[in-house]
């Protein structure tokens, strides 16, 4: 095995998306495999499965494949989580399917990735799904996109098939305004720049898929954003010198130092903070994504749903927001109904006023919105019964997202994104 | 299968472990904000404690998320009656040096009333742990079980939410989860439904132990190595106990074991091994070739999905 994380660059979230024969699960598996994080007793189980087909090689593909239904099927439900390390980091996978509800999975898979691999098989080209996932990973504001061009052994390793995907990808980030992804020809089957770089591909310039992996900067980006810090749970402790009052929660992003100021939204109320705590020991500046206890200087009457705030760049504060929302439940949404939004640590009553427009998730097009379906992608406008504290999604991923909880059946029915 | 050869690459070429924890900390802050979450939006929650090393970082985590005040929830432990006297021991040292309060429900007592009957008397009992858990949680009316499984322990928990919904018989339908987005987690439940929540479910065994040498944690002696009489199976060596089904023409050695894993005795297997401290551990994880579960659990060895079956079913 390799040893992981002699120079630890962080942690990296990633989430994997294609369509049905894309060879996605080959593509994991053999990542996995080849990166040594494969162990000895899970090897055997895929040995005796190819003996028993009469295969020569082991399939890797099934190192990935988990549940019983799914196996009956021969499909994958559902978003699945994989661990592994390389020499270089901690890397937690989202592995989520590419056919019937992809749009649902995809959007919950990549709402906590910090990169995206999106498959795309080198004798289809470009596909509509391509398209979708490159519109979805755009839309959840993940930061690194990598198109994976697998299959690359079935079209002889040429330079000409992989290079109009990479241009037809190119010229999608350029409608989406996003930057270009990277793009890379692999071939997961037999681990061409999987892992190891392809003698068999010396016109490609890039490093394998795995090097990309390990080379992007981690989780980032959010130490330098404005301080913002949900109130999770408040707590009194008594201490020789009297009451204190801890607000327990976890800095979403930038730095707190004692002695700065904080606002609490939405209620506005000003103070100082006094004291950091942690089990570990008091502090005098703590970072995103540090858990930690804050206690401020004035008795104030600030509860769970309040997020402390930098004064000096403070967030939107509105009871009516426009906001991208991806609909996930089987029923679709009916006007006039009662929803539960759940943004950081408030949760308010609230209801959907008005569909503006749907999205086609293919042609990134506005399309009319007579209502709201399953996987549909809709511009919304909503309004709560009381003010939220937030900021445009694709500034802040902490404090612009929300879901919609329905009151009744108490499943959540969408995810969305604050517009700002 | 040439390719098999390419994992054996590796140690030899970097010598000695030189094992960075910055990733601990990413873990450590997601799991102590998951705490938080469960004292904020449930009414009865319980946090779920065996002595095992899991749940030893688990009751570690809870303390960072809430000292210095006290836990915001009891411990439960659902006690097998098979378990190895020293993690007992371990497990009420550890709750009276907290000073938090520790509720046992027995598999004996669900025995005893009839709740479960067993074949035999050394019948492994995990299974029925899940009845005594489930007669436990409507007893006390716990709406939320803090657990310390992770999903890289198997495949059907690489599948579950880190808020995982039961519905009022206590099972998990794979194919009904609430999707889970960004850190938003949806707790509304209707009466008798509760939510079984995973705060260590994006840590491996290798964090675990890094974690474990990292904050000094004490644990039960068999998790080091030790000498055992053991029955030696091919591959995988059965521990001498009152409980375990060794044959009379059966091999009795003793070897230098630790165990991996630490449930019920009947179906717990040690590995052999050298590590005497967590730091020793880590170093034997990196090179280790078999999986905690496929090492060191009979009950999981049944059948491809036994998991998966007892997991519908209701068990942790």
């Amino acid at each position: 095995m390799p040893i992981p994380y002699p120079d630890d660059v962080g942690l990296l979230r990633f989430t994997t998306a294609g369509s049905v024969d894309d060879g996605k699960s080959s593509l994991i598996g053999r990542l996995l495999f080849d990166a040594g994080a494969v162990p000895r007793d899970q090897l055997a189980a895929l040995e005796r499965i190819a003996d028993r087909n009469g295969d020569d090689d082991i399939d890797l593909s099934l190192l990935t494949d988990g549940l019983v239904a799914e196996r009956e099927q021969g499909i994958t439900i559902d978003v699945a989580y994989r661990y592994f390390a390389s020499k270089r980091r901690k890397f937690i996978i989202a592995d989520t399917p590419g056919h019937e509800q992809y749009t649902r999975n995809m959007v919950t898979g990549a709402s906590t990735a910090d990169a995206a691999v999106i498959l795309v098989d080198a004798r289809n080209g470009m596909t509509t799904q391509t398209r979708r996932h490159l519109f979805l990973a755009h839309l959840l504001g993940i930061r690194h996109l990598i198109v994976a061009v697998n299959k690359m052994d079935l079209v002889d390793f040429a330079r000409a098939p992989f290079d109009m995907i990479a241009s037809s990808i190119a010229d999608v980030a350029a409608t989406l305004h996003t930057a270009p992804p990277i793009v890379v020809p692999l071939s997961a089957k037999l681990g061409d720049n999987v892992v190891v770089q392809s003698a068999r591909m010396r016109w490609y310039e890039g490093e394998p898929l795995l090097e990309i992996l390990e080379n992007l900067p981690a989780t980032a980006g959010r130490e330098g954003l404005p301080f913002r810090f949900p109130v999770q749970l408040v707590r009194r402790v008594n201490t020789p010198s009297g009451q204190r009052r801890l607000y327990l929660g976890r800095i979403e992003s930038g730095t707190v130092a004692v002695g700065d100021a904080i606002v609490a939204m939405p209620s506005g109320m000003a103070t100082r903070a006094r004291a950091i705590a942690t089990y570990d020991g008091m502090l005098d500046r703590a970072t995103a994504p540090q858990s930690v206890s804050i206690e401020v200087e004035d008795q104030l009457d600030i509860g769970r749903g309040e997020l402390l705030v930098n004064p000096a760049s403070p967030p939107t504060v509105a009871a009516g927001v426009d906001a991208m929302v991806c609909w996930f439940d089987d029923e679709p949404f009916a006007p006039g109904r009662r929803y539960l939004i759940k943004a950081g640590t408030r949760t308010a009553v609230g209801e959907i006023n008005d569909v503006v427009h749907r999205l086609d998730v293919a042609t990134f097009a506005p399309a009319p919105a007579a209502g709201l379906a399953r996987n549909d992608i809709a511009r919304v406008r909503i309004a709560a019964a009381s003010p939220l504290a937030f900021d445009a999604y694709r500034i802040n991923r902490a404090t612009g997202a929300f879901i919609l909880i329905d009151e009744q059946s108490h499943a959540t029915v969408a995810a969305g994104m604050i517009e700002g | 299968m040439s390719e098999t050869a390419a994992i054996a690459v590796t140690v030899a070429d970097h010598g000695a472990p030189a094992v960075s924890d910055a990733h601990l900390d990413a873990l450590e802050s997601e799991a102590i904000h998951v705490l938080r979450e469960v004292a904020a939006e449930f009414r009865k929650p319980v946090l779920l404690f065996s002595g095992g090393k899991d749940s030893t970082v688990l009751l570690r985590l809870a303390e960072k998320a809430f000292r210095p005040g006290r836990l915001p929830f009891p411990l439960l432990h659902v006690d097998t009656g098979h378990n190895f006297p020293e993690v007992i021991a371990f497990r009420d040292r550890l709750v009276a040096q907290l000073d938090e309060r520790l509720i046992v429900r027995t598999v004996q007592d669900s025995i005893d009333r009839g709740r479960v009957r067993p074949k035999h008397a050394n019948q492994s009992r995990n299974a029925f742990q899940t009845v005594t858990l489930l007669d436990a949680i409507a007893e006390f009316g716990f709406d939320a079980c803090i657990g310390g499984a992770r999903r890289d322990e198997e495949k059907a928990r690489a599948k579950e939410r880190i808020f995982s919904f039961r519905d009022a018989f206590g099972q998990w339908d794979p194919r009904r989860q609430r999707p889970e987005l960004w850190s938003l987690y949806n707790t509304r439940l209707d009466p008798g439904e509760h939510m079984r929540v995973f705060p260590l479910s994006n840590w491996t065994e290798l964090d675990i132990w890094q974690y474990i040498a990292r904050e000094n944690l004490e644990l039960p002696a068999l998790y080091y190595a030790h000498p055992r009489r053991v029955a030696v199976r091919r591959d995988t060596l059965v521990p001498v106990a009152d409980v375990s089904e060794i044959g009379d023409d059966e091999q009795i050695e003793t070897r230098i074991v630790r165990f991996r894993t630490v449930g019920d005795i009947s179906c717990t297997l040690p590995v052999e091994s050298q590590a005497t401290t967590a730091d020793e551990i880590v170093g034997e994880i990196l090179t280790a070739q078999v999986s905690e579960r496929g090492a060191t659990r009979l009950d999981d060895r049944s059948s491809d999905s036994s998991m998966e079956e007892r997991k519908r079913a209701g068990y942790f």
